[in-house]
């Protein structure tokens, strides 16, 4: 049993969905998301455990060896990916509000499980397996779902969202297909273990180049990347509640993997910041990123929307992060992947908390909300000040890496511009405090008293979260430490 | 009791009793007993640690570990324990006056004002006794963010307008240029500790050190170095108490103690002083010294000239750090409790004249001596001792700062602190001129609007309890020019670790 865990990560959530389909139950399709949500936390921690005691874990599917068979392989990075990603599934899916509250179209909560448990387990495979082509079918299954996803928003202007969406994402993933294809072309393999020994030797190959070109242009749509990121904003502000808070925490921290396979195992450091200088253009559209997301972010009058702004500016403090190819710059970036998750879930879940009374998220209906739901409104409070960086959350100690790494090469431009972005965040966290505490609601407003525990909770415990590794770091630093060394570590560690 | 378990108690005890004074919201009676029983608490716990820090124990306590060898950890030194003192102890004083000034004003939103006020005292007393600069940089934090509900308090558009400066200058700084300078100085000395005689001392040299210093100087908002003091007259917009106690005593000396604190244990006065990194903060903290006090003496509302007067007498204790001899850190030092003092006094009678006869323009004051006179008595104590004359403590702080420049024979700033001084005579002086010696231009105030809430005792046209605190802390300037000695001995030993 123990043995096959690699593959029950995926297969767990993946069989689940059928069978949500199956008993057209919403209560019971309800436990059945919870228990697989839970159950994946489980086998992604024993794994964790066993990549941190005995090292890599490899895992031959069907009991096809390596080259010809889809290898599962389960380093540190997709040990700590498996992780990032079922903890936040377990904790946001476990107490999912039924359908009027998860503010999703009626007469779908069934298919609403089930694509959840889809793109559950499309993330999971994708940080499970070491076949690059099977990392793009479960791209797809991951995509596809959250594409339904967000289509199940309650407005409209939902499917809009989704059908863009879709498109910008399928683009990116033929792309992706497109790199992979030129990959096997030169070196015969799928194997990204083999790729990452053979595609370094080939980078003079204008194929090898465009591989890569290829590859880095997909992830980047799919990691919503300045300017690639159109997509993002109307999608996690039109999907329904859960769905955001999901999505958020998750699909671009995946992407991120991606970017991060891609440059560091399979075409290495090496070539990539050494002889493509690819910082040169990823320093610039990762800054890009931090400022127009959060200038963008400023003028929304919606929160969802303000909230999804803000995370086009925080995937560019993740760029900026691996930009630096150095151990305390790709530390800062993978420690803000299990930050961001945490404090940008928690307040898509408060701002899930307040839609589910108010049934809106625009700014204005907000107002007089930090004396009618306390709990709700200071949980976004928390979450808030994490996005700016005080220091006991964890949007701190991401801004310490990062300024470190900026400074450590002497990029002074850089930190500023890092703390620069961050006062911006200020002011698009003070515009909803503001409205909440210090707007009075008016007599017509409808009266609203505050969410029950189960809301509550979940977003708490996501809050509680980057309280709780804010101010004690130890542990997630730790691990993208370990990460950032082994992945520096293989290519040599390059300094541009 | 040991030394370990009452420091957390002194943090522990405040930021608890906001979380009682909000349960028991609905019993004002209730929820001021605990708010003076948790003033007095906190003060006896901050009080049982100076005999061991006097007898040159550092009692400390490592809370979490945040980042991988940067613990969040307190300890207790000389300087942050004359701050703690002078922090919890006026917190008592200010709760008293605090309930005759907001009863007395009727003044709504009352339990979060106390639970902040006290989340407020814990914030500061964290910066106190930060055993490193990432401890002192995160309660430093906490503090803006906790006083920001008191400065809007009123919520209205005007108090907002203030709350966005306050927030906006003290968060631009402090994360724009502090940060910076800690993640600086840890990349170059691989450590955040506070140390005797500095930890960048052969790090950092040159004109980067100088930079270094302007980094942590205008970092540090809340000492209002010009030009990052606009928060300050903008923070007025606060109920007086706030005032008093946060922005006459709490937050800007939570600043000015940073930068004391920087220089002595992360720059180490030796090192700074033969460097000369710090002779532009000279003149920085001169010019600001100078304009401020010239700003105040056109000011017509009080508690706006007061503001000026606390930006010029921060820069007195930023001279003195920048100086950095021997007795100009004293000086510093001493002036923190030496101003805190005078400076209270003045903003309680300034709330008590609002709360008695709802004047806040100087002049209106004319004549107002006779109606108040225990409050403006108060008040020409606590200005003398601002300007700096004896029998009052501000005189000795400014002594030993006159003595640290001219130790350095930098005639020009000691001309600058005379000036300073004079400039403090002509800002505080006619406000008790008129008060005493001028005829009331028109008959006393509609007496229906100044009249307080029902069932308030009044004394000297105000409720008791805003009167007698200012007479209190009155005498307490002369008491602090009796006993300045007792600060001095107090404060000596972080010079002497620093200069063998």
């Amino acid at each position: 049993m123990a043995e096959h865990l690699p593959v029950l990560q995926v297969i767990v959530p993946l069989l689940a969905a059928p069978l949500c389909l199956l008993v057209r139950v919403p209560r019971i399709a309800r436990v059945l998301v919870t228990v697989a949500a839970w159950t994946s936390l489980a086998i992604a921690v024993t794994l964790m455990a066993e990549v941190r005691t005995s090292g890599t874990i490899t895992y031959a599917l069907g009991g096809w060896a390596a080259p010809y068979g889809i290898e599962y392989r389960i380093d540190l990075l997709s040990a700590y990916l498996l992780v990032l990603v079922s903890v936040v599934a377990a904790v946001v899916l476990s107490f999912l509000p039924g359908r009027p509250a998860a503010q999703i179209s009626n007469h779908r909560e069934t298919h609403f499980y089930a694509a959840l448990l889809l793109s559950l387990a499309g993330m999971l495979g994708i940080a499970a397996t070491g076949d690059a082509f099977n990392i793009f079918v479960f791209l797809e299954i991951s995509s596809i779902s959250a594409y339904s996803l967000v289509a199940l928003g309650r407005r409209r202007q939902a499917l809009m969202a989704a059908f863009s969406y879709l498109i910008i994402g399928t683009i990116g993933a033929s792309f992706i297909l497109l790199g992979i294809g030129f990959m096997y072309h030169m070196t015969g393999t799928l194997n990204m273990d083999e790729l990452a020994v053979y595609l370094p030797q080939l980078t003079s190959t204008r194929t090898v180049r465009v591989a890569f070109a290829f590859l880095f242009v997909g992830v980047s749509i799919k990691l919503a990347l300045f300017p690639l990121h159109q997509w993002l904003p109307n999608a996690y502000s039109e999907a329904p509640a859960a769905v955001s808070a999901f999505l958020a925490a998750t699909s671009t921290k995946i992407s991120y993997y991606l970017l991060v396979r891609v440059v560091f195992t399979l075409f290495g450091a090496a070539f990539v910041f050494g002889s493509l200088h690819l910082d040169r253009l990823l320093v610039p559209l990762s800054i890009a990123a931090m400022f127009s997301g959060s200038i963008a972010a400023i003028y929304q009058t919606n929160v969802k929307r303000l909230l999804a702004y803000s995370s086009v500016a925080q995937v560019g403090y993740m760029t900026l992060g691996l930009s630096f190819a150095t151990v305390t710059g790709l530390t800062g970036g993978l420690v803000h992947l299990f930050n961001h998750a945490m404090m940008k879930g928690g307040l898509f879940l408060s701002v899930a908390c307040i839609g589910s009374r108010i049934g809106s998220a625009q700014l204005d209906d907000l107002r007089g909300l930090g004396r009618r739901m306390p709990f709700s409104m200071a949980s976004f409070v928390v979450g808030g000040l994490s996005l700016i960086g005080i220091p006991g959350t964890v949007g701190f100690i991401s801004k310490w890496y990062l300024v470190r790494a900026a400074l450590e090469q002497g990029r002074w431009l850089v930190a500023g511009l890092i703390v620069a972005s961050s006062l911006l965040a200020v002011a698009y966290v003070w515009r909803v405090l503001e409205v909440a505490y210090f707007a009075p609601r008016s007599a017509d407003d409808p009266v609203v008293s505050e969410v029950g525990w189960k809301l509550l909770l979940p977003t708490w415990v996501l809050i509680g979260a980057t309280v709780y590794f804010g101010l004690s770091a130890d542990l997630t630093v730790g691990l993208a430490q370990d990460v950032a060394r082994e992945l520096v570590g293989i290519t040599g560690g390059v300094t541009p | 009791m040991t030394p370990g378990i009452a420091i957390i108690l002194a943090l522990l005890l405040p930021a608890c009793g906001a979380l009682a004074v909000i349960l028991a919201r609905r019993h004002p009676n209730v929820r001021e007993t605990i708010t003076i029983f948790v003033t007095l608490g906190t003060f006896g716990a901050v009080l049982s640690l100076v005999a061991p820090v006097h007898a040159g124990l550092r009692p400390g306590a490592t809370l979490f570990e945040m980042l991988p060898g940067l613990p969040i950890r307190l300890e207790i030194e000389p300087l942050g324990m004359l701050y703690a003192l002078v922090a919890s102890g006026l917190w008592i004083v200010t709760s008293l006056y605090a309930i005759g000034y907001m009863r007395g004003h009727r003044e709504k939103h009352q339990t979060r004002f106390y639970a902040c006020f006290a989340l407020s005292i814990a914030a500061a007393l964290g910066i106190a006794f930060a055993g490193n600069l990432l401890t002192l940089f995160l309660f430093y934090e906490l503090l803006t963010l906790v006083t920001y509900p008191l400065v809007t308090h009123h919520g209205t558009e005007k108090a907002l307008a203030a709350g966005r400066v306050y927030l906006g200058v003290l968060m631009s700084t402090s994360i724009g240029f502090l940060f910076t300078a800690l993640v600086w100085t840890y990349l170059a000395t691989g450590s955040l500790d506070f140390r005797a005689g500095g930890i960048v001392a052969g790090k950092v040299e040159g004109w980067p050190l100088a930079m270094l210093l302007a980094l942590f100087a205008f970092g540090t908002g809340k000492a209002a170095l010009m030009p990052f003091h606009r928060w300050l007259p903008a923070a007025m917009v606060a109920p007086t108490p706030v005032s008093a106690l946060l922005h006459a005593v709490a937050v800007v000396k939570a600043g000015v103690f940073t930068v004391l604190k920087i220089v002595v244990y992360i720059f180490g006065v030796e090192n700074l002083r033969a460097s000369g990194a710090s002779l532009w903060l000279m003149y920085a903290a001169a010019f600001t010294l100078v304009a401020a006090s010239v700003v105040a003496l056109v000011k017509d509302n009080l508690k706006a000239r007061l503001a000026y007067s606390t930006i010029s007498q921060l820069a007195y204790i930023v001279l003195g750090a920048a100086i950095a001899t021997h007795a100009s850190i004293l000086g510093a030092g001493m002036h923190i409790a030496m101003h805190a003092m005078g400076k209270i006094t003045l903003f309680f009678c300034a709330g008590a004249i609002y709360v008695g006869v709802h004047k806040t323009e100087i002049s209106e004051l004319d004549g107002i001596g006779r109606t108040m006179p225990w409050t403006m008595v108060a008040f020409l104590l606590g200005s003398l001792s601002i300007i700096g004359l004896p029998p009052f403590g501000g005189a000795w702080s400014k002594w030993f700062l006159v003595l640290g420049a001219a130790d350095r024979h930098q005639a020009f700033f000691v001309a600058v602190l005379m000036l300073g001084s004079l400039l403090a005579i002509g800002y505080l002086m006619p406000v008790v001129v008129r008060a005493f010696f001028a005829q009331p231009a028109a008959p006393a105030a509609d007496p229906a609007a100044s009249r307080p809430a029902p069932g308030i005792r009044r004394f000297d046209q105000a409720p008791l309890l805003c009167v007698l605190p200012p007479c209190l802390t009155a005498a307490g300037c002369l008491a602090l020019f009796l006993f300045a000695d007792t600060i001095a001995d107090f404060l000596r030993p972080i010079l002497e670790a620093a200069m063998p």
